[in-house]
This record gives structure tokens, sequence and C-alpha cells, in this order.
């Protein structure tokens, strides 16, 4: 039977250690069951600390109005839309691991699939704080909807891509966390099954939904991953598009470039996986996830994050180029004389270090597989990723057609920054408490490649491998049913 | 609401399941469900499950987003509040088709879960009988209803040389009702009917 779903004893195996399938629930629930360490606490306390600035700079914001903030004539986008497109790229990667990886088929999404989703809301959540907020009216917020009302009514602009927007990245949030969600069922279900307090029964009961592992339920439950995978795969990528489509559709230069949709979206995927290199290695460290989060995965997400990495830097030479090439003048000057130079030369020059030449290094294996390198690695991607945004939109703005319109040198106020570290705040919080409180991989999608893919079952497919014909037939027919 | 009596068989290895599967389908019992902690492929075509539908429900779904959006933006910009946009057309197609894309996702994602959990009955507070607490961990718990005609202790003896581990036999709620998982009782005490082998 085992011998029909045949996996090459090239690959490594998803999951290391001789495990049992009650060894799995127990390694990942483990944490649930258990007390928090003291580093859990430590670092969601400081989260929440992050939190609370934010909400002081937001409480400023709204009762002084965005003159708290160092936007103006002609930076009218500032540190708020670089983080709102920032985080909306870092929640690019879980959707492309659970959705994209499903359909192409590769297993080792298991093993980080159910984190890199709840990252994906955590950051879609921070990231709708900033057009949110930015309205400065925020209790006003409701008229992006287009609802019946009495001024007219009077509808939003269908054709404006900024509603595109409301509508991408609420369709995205959506339907990310209805994803998340019916793949948490069984696996709550599993954490009810085994609590041995009142409160754990009580939560973890409502929260499985009285799941109960019946055969008919998990066949819809494939048939709905499936779907939900297969329509979140196009939603992923017109996510992203849209966000680019704020600027592509400008007339700004630097801004109105056809190559900004492909570009945003490896962007995206390239600042996703770096993210989920971050938490990852965390989480596997402190929760002791070593045998499910294994160097392969690892590996697996390096190889993502220099291919992105490497079509980003394609875009940005494509740029350049088009810059140059087409011959408009005031395209020619922002780029080659207010981006790769100016006031703002700086910031383009890090992006590139940290986008383009740094990734590079992942081409060495040894590097690829060096756990304190690609968390170094993670990191410099973000700060990359965060620079390249703020070039798009900062170099772009501070120096309009008419001189006479040119602004002066930006920076953030206390309060810019602040709304900014309370989104770190917000994602944190959120991520510890789901590390806590939920089951942080997939427990039923590691059971169902466990003994296809776990470490006892690749030996044996090896010894198979290395015997003679007369042994092989010998040691698989002996129990033939069909 | 009928409280019905099952034998229960528990597997520890899939491998064991799926000739006992047939096995028990061959003998003529009438399996009632097979519980277990992760997706068995072809374990639906061996019980004789019909393929589930719910992704046609998706498509319908999808198209009810995509005319949605189409009608109502078409009926806005060219019907109800017509503006002038850079002397644009008002019926224009392209601009829309981010929105018709996202509300064709919107309405198929949300339509598909919530079949999903109408069609598996589930939802917060919703309790069912759970044949094996290990069911969600790592047994495999086949439930063979019992009829008037079923003899209990042949089909338990049936279950035990199939390969089960554990037989027992249940007294239990067939479907489901409102409660929590840290108490017994009801929420809301139905009146129960009791269908005796």
């Amino acid at each position: 039977m085992s011998l029909i779903k045949y996996e090459s004893f090239v690959r490594e195996p998803l999951v290391d250690g001789d495990k049992t399938y009650h060894q799995v629930t127990e390694d990942i629930v483990y944490t649930i069951e258990a007390k928090p360490t003291r580093l859990w606490y430590i670092g969601f306390w400081i989260s929440v600390a992050l939190l609370l600035f934010g909400v002081f700079s937001l409480y400023r914001e709204v009762t002084y109005g965005t003159g708290q903030w160092n936007l103006g004539k002609t930076i009218g986008w500032g540190w708020d839309i670089t983080n709102f497109v920032w985080w909306v790229g870092i929640g690019h990667a879980g959707t492309l691991i659970s959705a994209i990886l499903l359909l192409f088929r590769q297993g080792w999404r298991t093993g980080v699939n159910r984190a890199a989703e709840a990252m994906t809301i955590f950051a879609v959540i921070c990231a709708g704080q900033f057009p949110i907020w930015h309205m400065g009216r925020v209790w006003m917020a409701f008229f992006v909807m287009p609802y019946p009302n009495s001024r007219g009514p009077l509808w939003p602009n269908f054709n404006s891509p900024l509603l595109w927007d409301v509508f991408a990245i609420s369709t995205y949030f959506t339907v990310s966390l209805l994803f998340w969600y019916s793949g948490l069922l069984p696996d709550l279900a599993t954490v009810r099954d085994r609590a041995k307090t009142k409160l754990r029964k009580l939560l973890y009961g409502i929260a499985s939904f009285g799941w109960s592992g019946s055969t008919k339920h998990w066949q819809r439950h494939e048939s709905l991953s499936l779907v939900l995978a297969g329509l979140s795969t196009p939603l992923v990528l017109s996510v992203h598009t849209i966000v680019s489509f704020d600027f592509a559709t400008s007339v700004v230069p630097g801004w109105h470039t056809t190559i900004f949709p492909p570009y945003f979206v490896a962007g995206a995927v390239f600042s996703g996986f770096a993210m989920v290199q971050t938490l990852m290695l965390i989480v596997r460290k402190v929760m002791n996830l070593q045998d499910y989060i294994t160097l392969g995965h690892i590996e697996a997400m390096n190889k993502v994050i220099v291919l992105t990495g490497s079509i980003v830097g394609c875009a940005y030479l494509t740029e350049l180029f088009i810059a140059w090439y087409g011959a408009n003048q005031y395209e020619y000057d922002i780029f080659f004389k207010y981006r790769i130079a100016g006031a703002y030369g700086w910031s383009y020059w890090l992006m590139m270090t940290c986008n383009v030449i740094s990734p590079q290094l992942f081409w060495f294996k040894k590097l690829r597989r060096n756990i304190g390198f690609t968390f170094f690695m993670s990191v410099v991607v973000n700060v990359g990723m965060w620079f390249e945004r703020f070039v798009i939109i900062v170099s772009s703005l501070y120096r309009d057609y008419v001189p006479s319109s040119w602004s002066l040198y930006y920076r953030p106020t206390i309060y810019e920054i602040g709304f900014y570290l309370g989104t770190f705040g917000l994602f944190f919080t959120c991520f510890f408490l789901f590390a806590k409180y939920f089951p942080v991989i997939a427990i039923a999608e590691i059971k169902s490649v466990l003994k296809t893919t776990g470490e006892s079952y690749k030996a044996k497919m090896t010894e198979l491998e290395n015997m003679s014909v007369e042994e092989f037939y010998a040691k698989t027919h002996h129990n033939d049913h069909h | 609401m009928t409280i019905k009596k099952f034998v229960v068989g528990s597997f520890d290895d899939e491998e064991v399941l799926f000739p006992a599967v047939k096995k028990v389908r061959k003998a003529g019992y009438k399996i009632h469900d097979v519980y277990t902690p992760f997706p068995i492929h072809g374990l639906d075509a061996a019980m004789g499950l019909r393929d589930t539908s719910l992704h046609t429900a998706g498509f319908i779904y999808g198209l009810t987003g995509l005319t949605t959006a189409l009608s109502f933006i078409s009926w806005v910009l060219t019907r109800d509040w017509i503006q002038n946009y850079g002397g644009k057309p008002h019926f224009s197609l392209p601009a829309w088709i981010p929105i018709m894309f996202e509300l064709t996702v919107l309405f198929s994602a949300v339509g598909m879960v919530l079949t999903f959990c109408y069609l598996c009955q589930l939802a917060p507070f919703v309790k069912k009988h759970h044949f094996h607490p290990r069911a969600t961990d790592d047994l495999f718990v086949m439930v063979i209803e019992c009829t008037s005609k079923t003899n209990v202790q042949e089909a338990e003896a049936f279950l035990a040389a199939a390969g089960a581990q554990e037989v027992n036999v249940q007294l239990a709620e067939a479907g489901w009702w409102l409660g929590r998982y840290d108490m017994e009782k009801k929420l809301f005490d139905n009146k129960t009917e009791t269908v005796t082998a």
C-alpha cells in the first residue's frame, strides 16, 4: 500500500525523527498546554508596549490631524503609504505558501503554511491601518464603501485604483482568514479532545465548531481547501498588482511604469518569504520544532528568496534602462538625478544593496543552510524592501514638474515613526498569541504526509532502491490485495 | 434527534483500516461513519460515498459575485449617477475588471465556507457525540450502526477480526445538539427517542 505513494528517495525527509501520529500531536500541541516561557512573556510585553505607543501616536494624529505627520506639499504620501505597501507585501507569502505551493504539489509547504497564513492575516491587518488613519477624519472611513446614502446617493468611483484597493485588500483579508480558519478546525478539535482543564475544553470546543473527523467532512474539507487555493492563487497576484496600480495609473514620473505589477508581486513574495524566515527561525527554536521546520524548509525558502530577489533586481535595472531609453526628461531626471543621486540617493543604494546584491549570496548552498546567516539576511531583505517603497514614493514626490513646488527634505515625525512601530507591536502581539494558543504547524497535514516523507519511511525506501529485482519482488508482493 | 446503538472499532493503522472497511461493507453491515485524524485519500470511495459537489456550489457563487459586480457598477456609472471621468466612456469595462474579479473570489470563498459549515453542521456551540477522543489524534474509528437485524456480538467479533485494536458498543445521539464541551448537559434539551436494537 505504502509503495503506491512513491516519493523520490533523493529528496530529504520533511519530518525528521522516527515519529508516530501521536508523537506529532504531542510535539505540536505541547506548547499550547504548557505554561508560556519567560522568553514568550518578554516578547509579548515588548510587543504590547510598542502597540500602546502606536495607539498614542494615533491618538495624536486623530486629535490634532494629519499635521502631526510631516506630510505636505508635495509629499502627500510618505511613511504611511510606504508602510502600507510594505506590510501588504509581507502579507503575500502566507497565501503563496499555502495556495500556490499546494497547487504545485510542493510537500514542504506543510511545515510552514499555518504560521505563514497567520502571518499574512496579521500583516494585512497592519497594512490596512495606514490608508484608514491616513484619511485624517477616520470616522468617515466608511465613505469608501458603496452603500445607499442620503447624498444622492453618491457612489465611490469604481474606475479608481484606490477603490480597487479597498476591494482587493478586504477580499484578500476575508479569503485568507477563511482559508486559515477552515484549515485550523481539525487541529483545534485535536486540542479540544486532549484538553484537561474546563476552560480549555470550553474555548477549544467553541473554536473547533464541533469537528469530528468524519470521512464525509474530510472529503468536503479537501474539496474546500483545493478550491480556496485555486481562488487564492490569482487573488494573491491581483492584490499586489492592484496596489501597484495605485502608482502605475498615475502620471507621476517614476510611478507610471508598466513593469510595476509583476515587479511589485515579485517584491512582495521576496519580502514575505523573508518575514516567514524571521518568524520561523524563532518559532522552531523557541518551541522546539526543529523536526518539523527542517533545514530543508529553510533552504527551500532561501531559494525562493534568491529567485524573487533576482527578479526584483532585473526590474530595477529595467526601470533605469527605460528611464534613459524612453527619452522622457522628467522620467530621466527622477531616476538619474533624484533616485540614484540627490538627497535620497542613500536610500536607493541601501535598497540596491539589501535587495539585489546581498541575496545573491544564497547561490551558495552552505549559506542557504546556515541558520544565523539566513536570519540576518531575512532582516536585511525586509529593510531593503521597506526602502524600495520609500524610494518609489518619496523620491518621485519631492521633485515635482515645476521647481516652485519642489519640497523640502522630508523626514518623519515621532508620531509617524510611532505609528509604524505600533503596527510592529500589533503584528507581534497577534503572532505571540497565535503561537501560544493555536497549533503553529498544521497537525493533520503533517500526519497525512508523515508516512510518505517521514524519515523512517525514507530509510525504508532507500533500502528498497538498493535491492536486486528478485529481492524487491519478494518483498513487495507478499501482501498484494489487488 | 434519535439515540441509536453503535458498534465502534478503533484501528491504529490506515493500512489495516482500508481492507477492514471493504470487509465490513461486504458483510452487509451499515457503516455509520469512519472518523480519522487526517484525510485519507480513497477512503470515501472505499466507503461508497459519492463525490462532493461543493466545488460546483463554489462556481455558482463565483458567477453570482461576478454578475453582482458587473450589474451594480454598470448601473451606478451608466444609469444612476453618470459622471464624466476625464471624458472616458461611461461603460468602461476594463476599469471594472479588478472589482469584478475581487467580488467573484469573495462570493465564491464566503459562499463555499458557509455551505461547507452548513453541510457538515459545523458552528460554535455545536456539539456531537465523539466515539473516541483519540479519533482526532492517532486512531481511525469505524462506527457501525446497529439495525434491528444486527447481531451486536457478531459485529464486535467481526471488527476485532478485521484488525480493530479496541471494540465497544455505544448508545449515542446520532445528530448534533447545542452544547458545550466542558459540560455534559445540553444547552437546550430536545425530545429524544430511543431506537433499540
